[in-house]
Parts: structure tokens; C-alpha cells; sequence
């Protein structure tokens, strides 16, 4: 699956949402229970501000030296015995992964669960030379099972399906009979799944962090898929965005602790597995040869802009959970499999303004995403930096840059500024009723499409202030 | 091992280095002194006592069955549980602390199958097939309820992931604070330049996911049950 999810036009994408009713309830209850453990944790830990500024700082560090220690990484696996792969596009990457799969004559890969693979299509780029990929998160496997449905969040991908759906597409693909109960589909998955595991001649994880000192990959999960993928095949591939690296040992620490207590509220998940080369030779299980992809794919044109701080993201989807937008339109109005805040900075980095130009205005600018963010990125001013850099390239729509327009020379002088003040509540009249305007016209009317808009006041705020301040001077 | 490949690094690498003004990898970077370490400050002065009781309490959230005993009695309690488990076939990693601590002659008896490093697929296999898999605990984090396994020729991956139910054995002393406290010991390693364990496992509990409308099911792919045992030093 590419970064873009749908062709479908963004009000399209966003209407389908709104009227998605079990979707809509799913992810209140969601973004509720998750908002709310991660309060719980952060305060249960105590100097959560500090916190918050080491994981700044760490992040920062390693973004503004990324080339040092990529460098120290890929020295250090590569000591192990471990292969590493530059790829500054999703072609070069897929490329090397298709090549590897075909040395190994691979017929079965198990994947554990990683975004940037999504992004850079990989699993079709597999599929297409014959290799069967098994997607083995429980979520991305739900998702995979029903026709490629895309991911709607990056923590719970998912979170948009009821279990009666699940269960159906269970049954319809897979010929599951029992019931709707969570317990039941999950271990129906287990089963399905674990001699897959066993068979697989190649597993491939992401990487939540990789440590440049030792040149490890830090994987953290609650199902145990990735352990499985990390044990039982003989080749192992790890794909990694370029950005997702601290230097050591002590910032690893720093990075896990809020990545647990931000996405879910947990202290730890139930797994951080920290894979440092293949296994040794005296060792029975673990991979025999190892081989970590490293992904640039438009990343590194963020880098030195005013957008750089996106790449300090850690994926905790806390900035997701308590979006209100995201609240009301779900995660496939967005179009990207990167929604929420992070998404609407980020798509339009990677993908362009062609595809993702609605995703700043995709915000109400309340800055949650920014107050909740565990490294500090100032998601919110990031979106509007975006919509700044749109307007200067004329991507805003006609009719907006003709208001402005007229409104920037209607400013400019005093006596058109008067007159249209003072003919604003005549113009407005034919529109309003009982003070409101229900059913604008021009650009008015995306406004009254979905709320009112007040008439415009008959004394203008001029002439009130004037007559005060009349008024004060007779007093006096 | 011979060394890996490395491929596209210096072109990779330049585009890089342009943009965030780096000089050369010859030249390494100084890490800064962090201006804070939070960190440092959890859990300090806990006593041992203390961390124990932590890690007993923290075991409720995580959905793991809690024992503590002494060296004497630790046979008769891992009988116990695996009564509970309703546990025949076990598998345990290849570990002198088994019979340090007397328990490898019951292992025995129960014709338990010892991880055998020289041979993958049926050590794969045994655990693969096992009711209980049991480990030592290397390191344990009372704030989360984690046992750290730092994976070697005798202590396999699998034994603690394939097994339906997994039993972890923590030696009072192995426990620290948290996660700092380990990874200060790897990163001396690091530091030291010792090898490190090729996979460093910390394990919180059974496996578990929330996938399905967010309602927590405990047991995925890895154990559906976890128990630890704390055995009060000698």
C-alpha cells in the first residue's frame, strides 16, 4: 500500500467519515481510554516536563548529526556480520528486498508490523515477483485478510472495524466459525498465524529505534509477532526510516519510556526486543544473516527546513488521540496512511502539496497535538507554516485570494474602508433572518453550509467607539 | 563472522551531511550534557524490599501470577505451579543457574527438554511444542514488572516466546529500579566494547493486544500466561 490511501477527493473522504457512525463511536471511545492512560502514566511517572525536554533534546541532537550516526550504525552492523542498504527511494529499497527474497528463494515472508513499509508499497513490490507476505500484527492482518483495507491509525491500525465486522470478514476469507468475541477472533489468529511463523523463510520488521553505538534495532510490541519474525526465520530484514535512530543505550531508555507511556499508557509494552547483528554462530535460533534497509524516500528534504522537527516524531499517535478533527472525520479522511496532526505535517512533506493540500486546514489549531507531543514538536505551528507556504505559492482557492484581495485594498483606504463598513448590513440583508445568515452566498456559503454566521452589526464598531468616547468627554 | 556489506552509504550520507551541515564521520560528535535526567530520579532510595513489593504489585496490572520463595523451597513451589498450569511438557534454557539453585534434577525427572544450542530445529521444535517454557530473569525492572533476558548460546529465543505459558525464575538481587538500570549495564558494555547479547529481550507479562476495538486480549502470538517466581537470596 503506497503513503496515499484513496483517489477520492478530501470532502469526499471527509463526508464518508462524518457518516460513519460505528466509526465515529469507535474512535471517541478510543481516543477517550487511550488520552486518558496516557495522562495516568505520564503523572505516574512524575517530572513528565522534564521528560518531555530530554526526549527534545535527544531527538534534536541526533537529527542535527543524522549523518553521524547512520554512519556509526552501519559500521557497527556491519561488524556484526549484519548487511545494510542505503536507499534514498521506495524503488531502491524494494529493489534490494526483491533482490534479497530471490536469493533466498523465498516463497513465505512473515512481516511484523511497520509503517515505513506501507509507505514504500513494499509488500506489493514481494507479491509481484511470487513471494506470499503475511502481514502477522493482529491489526494489519485483519486489515490485509479484508482485501487491503487501509490502516485508519498507526498505533491501532484497525481501530475503524467492529468485531462483528472482523468476525465476518473471518469467516468469509478464512471460514472462521465462532463468534464475535475478541478473545475468540484473537486466538483464532494465533493459530492461524503460528505456523506461518514456523514456515516463513523470511521475516521483516520495522524498527521503532535503531542504537547507533551498538548497532541495534529496538522493536517495541505487546503481541510477541515480532519476536516470532526476529527468531524463527533464517533471513531476516528490518526496513527503517532514516530518522528513527538515537545514539546510545542511555537515550534508548529515554525514547521507549515515553513511546510506551504516550501511545498507550503502559510503562513498558509487554515487548522491547533490542536485535543487535544475526545470531552468533554458537547460537540455534535467530537469524543467520541479517540485513537492515535504511529509507531516505523525501526525507531528506525536511531536513534543514523550518520543517525539520516532524523527523524528531517517535509514531506514539498521541498527537492522533486527541485531535478533535480526527475525532470527527476518522482516519481515512486523511487520505495518508499518516493521519492525525503528525499526518497532516508530514504527508505533505513526503508526498507533495498536489495530493495533500487540505491536510493543514485539516486542524482547528488548538495545539492539543503540540501540548501532548512527548518530544515537543510544534505540530500546530508546523500546519501552519504549511498553509503559509501555500498561500505564497497561490495554491489557496480563487475565491479566498479575491476576498483578500479586495479586503487588502478596501484596508488600504480609508474612505473604501468606510463605505463598506457601512454598507455591509444592507448588502447582508437580503440573506439574514432573525440576526443570522443561515444560507450564505460565495464564500460565504462553506461557511453557513455547516453553522451560521452572524449579520453583520448595524452600528459598526467605529461609531460605537466614537460615541463613548464622546459621551466620556461631555461627562468629564 | 565475516564483516556485512554496506551499499549507496557515501552518496546517502553526502546528500545528508549538506543539509545538516556535518563535516565527517571521521569526526566524532560529542553528545551533549543532557540538561535534565528525570530518569535518575524514579524510585529513588527504594529499598530492595521495597522494589519487590513494586514488582509484586505492578505484576496485577500486567496480567502475571506473582510467587516469591526461598532457595530451600523453590522445588516444591515450581511444582505447584505447574499444577496450576495443568503444565506436562516443559522446556528450560541451558542454564548452570538451574542446578545452582536444585531445581534441574526435578527438570530431569519430569523429562523436561534443555535448550540444545547445537541443534535449531529441534530445539525450535521441543519449545514449539511445550506447555511451560522457564528462564532465569538476568535483570528485573520492579517499576514496569520486567524480566530482561540477555539472549546467549544456552538461553534461546524461543524458550520464553513459544511455549502457551512462560515462567520466569528472578533471583531477588537481579532486581533494579527500571529500564535505566539495565540499559546503564549495556551500555557499559557497549562502552567496554564487549559484545553485547545478539537479542536483549524485556518481557512484561504475557503477550497481549488491544487490535480489536481496543478490548485487551491477553495471549497473542507469544504466551497467553506468565508467572514469576522471586526467590529471597541465600
Amino acid at each position: 500500500m503506497p503513503m496515499q490511501i484513496s483517489e477520492q477527493g478530501f470532502k469526499n473522504r471527509v463526508e464518508q467519515g462524518i457518516e460513519d457512525d460505528f466509526m465515529r463511536g469507535a474512535v471517541r471511545s478510543a481516543q477517550e481510554r487511550l488520552q486518558t492512560n496516557r495522562a495516568i502514566a505520564a503523572e505516574e511517572l512524575g517530572d513528565w516536563e522534564d521528560w518531555r525536554t530530554l526526549g527534545q533534546e535527544i531527538r534534536s541532537h541526533t537529527i542535527e548529526h543524522l549523518d553521524y550516526y547512520l554512519h556509526l550504525l552501519s559500521e557497527n552492523v556491519s561488524k556484526l556480520g549484519g548487511h545494510v542498504f542505503f536507499a534514498e527511494t521506495a524503488e531502491e529499497a524494494n529493489q534490494y528486498i526483491k533482490d534479497v527474497a530471490q536469493k533466498k528463494n523465498a516463497k513465505k515472508i512473515a512481516k511484523s508490523k511497520s509503517m515505513v513499509t506501507e509507505e514504500i508499497s513494499m509488500n506489493q513490490a514481494l507479491e509481484e515477483i511470487g513471494c506470499e507476505v503475511i502481514e502477522t500484527d493482529l491489526g494489519e492482518y485483519i486489515l490485509q485478510i479484508d482485501d487491503h483495507d487501509p490502516p485508519s491509525h498507526i498505533v491501532a491500525p484497525a481501530l475503524h472495524k467492529n468485531k462483528s465486522q472482523i468476525r465476518d470478514v473471518f469467516e468469509e476469507k478464512l471460514g472462521y466459525e465462532n463468534t464475535d468475541k475478541p478473545e475468540e477472533l484473537a486466538l483464532f489468529a494465533r493459530e492461524k498465524l503460528r505456523q506461518e511463523f514456523l514456515e516463513a523463510d523470511i521475516g521483516i520488521t520495522g524498527c521503532n529505534f535503531a542504537v547507533a553505538e551498538s548497532g541495534s534495532i529496538a522493536l517495541v510490541t505487546n503481541e510477541g509477532n515480532a519476536r516470532m519474525v526476529s527468531a524463527l526465520p533464517k533471513t531476516q530484514i528490518t526496513v527503517m526510516g532514516m530518522e528513527r535512530i538515537v545514539p546510545g543505550w542511555e537515550e534508548l531508555d529515554i525514547v521507549v519510556s515515553l513511546l510506551t507511556r504516550a501511545a498507550v499508557g503502559q510503562k513498558l509494552t509487554s515487548y522491547i526486543t533490542a536485535l543487535t547483528g544475526p545470531k552468533l554462530e554458537e547460537e540455534a535460533d535467530g537469524p543467520e544473516e541479517f540485513h537492515l534497509v535504511i529509507v531516505d524516500n523525501g526525507r531528506s528534504n525536511i531536513l534543514g527546513t523550518e520543517f525539520q522537527e516532524a523527523l524528531h516524531c517517535i509514531r506514539c499517535a498521541a498527537c492522533i488521540n486527541v485531535c478533535p478533527v480526527y475525532r470527527h472525520v476518522g482516519g481515512h479522511a486523511y487520505g495518508s496512511i499518516y493521519p492525525g496532526p503528525i499526518g497532516a505535517v508530514l504527508s505533505p512533506l513526503l508526498g507533495g502539496y498536489d495530493d495533500y493540500e487540505e491536510l493543514p486546514y485539516a486542524s482547528s489549531l488548538c495545539g492539543a497535538c503540540t501540548e501532548v507531543c512527548p518530544v515537543k514538536i510544534p505540530l500546530h505551528e508546523q500546519l501552519i507554516m504549511h498553509r503559509k507556504n501555500m498561500a505564497e505559492e497561490k495554491r489557496t482557492l480563487l475565491a479566498e485570494r479575491l476576498v483578500m484581495q479586495s479586503f487588502g485594498k478596501a484596508a488600504e483606504s480609508p474612505a473604501l474602508f468606510n463605505t463598506a463598513t457601512k454598507m455591509a448590513p444592507f448588502l447582508t440583508a437580503p440573506l439574514s433572518k432573525e440576526g443570522k445568515i443561515s444560507k450564505g452566498i460565495g464564500p460565504l456559503k462553506n461557511w453557513t453550509d455547516s453553522r451560521d454566521f452572524p449579520e453583520p452589526n448595524r452600528e459598526r464598531f467605529r461609531d460605537w467607539f466614537d460615541k463613548r468616547e464622546r459621551r466620556k468627554s461631555k461627562n468629564a | 563472522m565475516p564483516k556485512g556489506e554496506i551499499y549507496n552509504r557515501d552518496s546517502f550520507l553526502a546528500n545528508i551531511r549538506v543539509k545538516v551541515g556535518g563535516i565527517s564521520p571521521e569526526i566524532p560528535v560529542e553528545k551533549p550534557n543532557w540538561s535534565v535526567s528525570p530518569q535518575r530520579n524514579v524510585l529513588r532510595g527504594a529499598s530492595q524490599d521495597e522494589l519487590v513489593q513494586l514488582l509484586s504489585d505492578q505484576c496485577t496490572q500486567i496480567h502475571t501470577d506473582f510467587f516469591i520463595t526461598t532457595v530451600d523451597d523453590l522445588p516444591s513451589k515450581l511444582i505447584e505451579v505447574f499444577g496450576f498450569y495443568e503444565a506436562e511438557s516443559i522446556v528450560y534454557s541451558d542454564d548452570s543457574r538451574f542446578s545452582d539453585y536444585g531445581i534441574e534434577q526435578y527438570l530431569i525427572e519430569k523429562k523436561a527438554f534443555k535448550w540444545d544450542n547445537e541443534s535449531r530445529e529441534k530445539s525450535i521444535e521441543q519449545s514449539e511444542k511445550a506447555d511451560i517454557g522457564i528462564t532465569f530473569s538476568d535483570i528485573t525492572l520492579a517499576e514496569s514488572g520486567t524480566v530482561v533476558l540477555l539472549n546467549n548460546p544456552g538461553q534461546g529465543r524461543s524458550v520464553s516466546l513459544l511455549p502457551e505459558k512462560y515462567i520466569a525464575i528472578i533471583p531477588k538481587s537481579s532486581i533494579v529500579k527500571r529500564m535505566t538500570q539495565a540499559t546503564d549495564i549495556i551500555n557499559q558494555q557497549v562502552k567496554n566494547n564487549e559484545t553485547i547479547a545478539s537479542s536483549v529481550n524485556f518481557i512484561t507479562g504475557p503477550s497481549n493486544s488491544a487490535d480489536i476495538e481496543m478490548n485487551l486480549v491477553v495471549g497473542v502470538h507469544g504466551p497467553v500466561r506468565a508467572a514469576y517466581i522471586v526467590i529471597e537470596d541465600r
